[in-house]
C-alpha cells in the first residue's frame, strides 16, 4: 500500500532537463526521436545541450509528419544560437556548438518573450496553438 | 569543340566576376508577406505574380517559382529563379482556423493537413537553392525559433541570405530591431505591399547574390 502510494503517477505536467551526456550517447536520428517521443507524452524538455540548425530543421520536418489534428498540434521550440567557436578552436576544426533548448508540446507551452539574454515561457494547459 | 570553349570562357568568366544565374527562396513564418514580396518582384520585372495572397496563415501550401527572372541593377544584373515556398513553423493548429479565422472544421483540417506538407517542403527546398531572401514581418518580434532556425541552416551550409524586413509601411513597424538582432546579415527594409523601397531591395539582392561562395560540405 505504501509502494503504491509512492509510484502511483502524479498529476501535473512533466519539465525533464536532459543531460549532456545523455544527448551525446545518441546519433541525430536517435535524438530527435527521444525527443518528440517525450513531448508527445506531454513532457517539456530542457536541453542542456541543444540541437544543431540541420537536427532543428530535421525537428520541425519530423513534427509536421507526426502531427495529429486532435492530440498532437506540434512543438514550441527555443533556444540560443550556436556559440562561435574561437580561432583556435577554428583552427582545429572545431564547429559552432549547439546550446540550451526547451522543447514542449505546444499545446501547452507558450513563448512569450526571447532575447539575446532569456526566453520567457508560460505553460498553459488546453491553449491550443496561440 | 566550340561549345566546349564557350562554356569554359563563360565559367572562367563567372569565376571571375561572379554568378549571372541564383535560384534564390523566398522563406520565413507564415503570414510575413511572402508571397506578397514574390509577386511585387515579379509584377516589377516580369509583368506577372506568384500567387494569391490571404490573411489567413499558410495560404501558400506549396512551393511555386519563376524561372529566369531578370534583376537589374544599373549595368549589372542577376538572373534569378524565385522560389516562393510555404511558411515554416513548429506547430499548425487547425483550430486557429476555425476560431480565428471561421473557417468550417472540413476546411480548417484541410489547410491544416496541407499546411504541414508545405512546411516538408520548404525545408526540403533548402537543398536546392543558391540564396535565400527570408523576410521577417517588422511589426514583429524577430527574435522567433524559426527564424534562428532557418538562418542557422543558411550559415551551416554557407548560404547567402538577405533579410527583407517587411510591413514598414505599418505604424508599429521597427526594422532597426531586426537590425540589431541579426546584424551579422545585411537587412533592408521595405514594404511588399506598396513597394516602398524596393530598388533598394533590388540593387542588393543583385550585389548579394551574385557574390560567389564556397558550399560547405556538411
Amino acid at each position: 500500500m505504501e509502494v503504491d502510494s509512492l509510484t502511483k503517477k502524479e498529476d501535473g505536467i512533466s519539465f525533464n532537463l536532459i543531460s549532456r551526456q545523455k544527448l551525446g550517447e545518441l546519433s541525430s536520428d536517435e535524438k530527435l526521436k527521444f525527443i518528440l517521443t517525450e513531448v508527445k507524452k506531454g513532457n517539456i524538455l530542457v536541453l542542456e545541450y541543444g540541437l544543431t540548425p540541420i537536427e532543428q530543421a530535421n525537428l520541425i520536418e519530423n513534427t509536421m509528419r507526426e502531427i495529429e489534428q486532435d492530440t498532437f498540434i506540434g512543438v514550441e521550440m527555443e533556444g540560443y544560437g550556436q556559440d562561435n567557436p574561437t580561432f583556435i578552436q577554428k583552427i582545429l576544426g572545431m564547429v559552432k556548438k549547439p546550446r540550451i533548448t526547451l522543447i514542449g508540446p505546444a499545446s501547452i507551452l507558450k513563448t512569450i518573450h526571447k532575447d539575446h539574454h532569456m526566453i520567457q515561457t508560460k505553460i498553459i494547459p488546453g491553449r491550443g496553438a496561440k | 569543340m566550340g561549345l566546349f570553349k564557350k562554356v569554359s570562357l563563360s565559367s572562367i568568366l563567372q569565376k571571375i566576376f561572379g554568378k549571372k544565374h541564383a535560384k534564390i527562396g523566398i522563406y520565413g513564418p507564415p503570414n510575413v508577406g511572402k508571397t506578397t514580396l514574390a509577386n511585387r518582384i515579379l509584377r516589377d520585372w516580369t509583368g506577372d505574380i506568384m500567387g494569391s495572397v490571404s490573411e489567413i496563415p499558410h495560404e501558400t501550401r506549396r512551393a511555386k517559382w519563376k524561372k529566369d527572372v531578370r534583376v537589374n541593377n544599373g549595368n549589372s544584373s542577376l538572373y534569378m529563379d524565385i522560389v516562393d515556398t510555404p511558411g515554416i513553423t513548429t506547430k499548425v493548429d487547425f483550430k486557429e482556423f476555425m476560431n480565428t479565422y471561421g473557417l468550417s472544421k472540413e476546411e480548417a483540417k484541410k489547410r491544416a493537413k496541407e499546411a504541414t506538407e508545405g512546411v516538408i517542403e520548404a525545408i526540403k527546398w533548402l537543398e536546392n537553392i543558391d540564396g535565400v531572401l527570408l523576410v521577417m514581418d517588422s511589426t514583429q518580434d524577430p527574435f522567433t525559433q524559426v527564424n534562428v532556425t532557418i538562418l542557422g541552416n543558411l550559415e551551416a551550409r554557407n548560404l547567402p541570405v538577405l533579410i527583407a524586413a517587411n510591413k514598414i509601411d505599418l505604424e508599429d513597424s521597427s526594422p532597426a530591431t531586426l537590425k540589431s538582432a541579426f546584424p551579422q546579415h545585411p537587412v533592408v527594409p521595405i514594404s511588399a505591399l506598396t513597394g516602398y523601397n524596393s530598388d533598394n531591395l533590388y540593387s542588393t539582392m543583385v550585389a548579394h547574390f551574385s557574390k560567389r561562395r564556397k558550399k560547405k560540405w556538411r
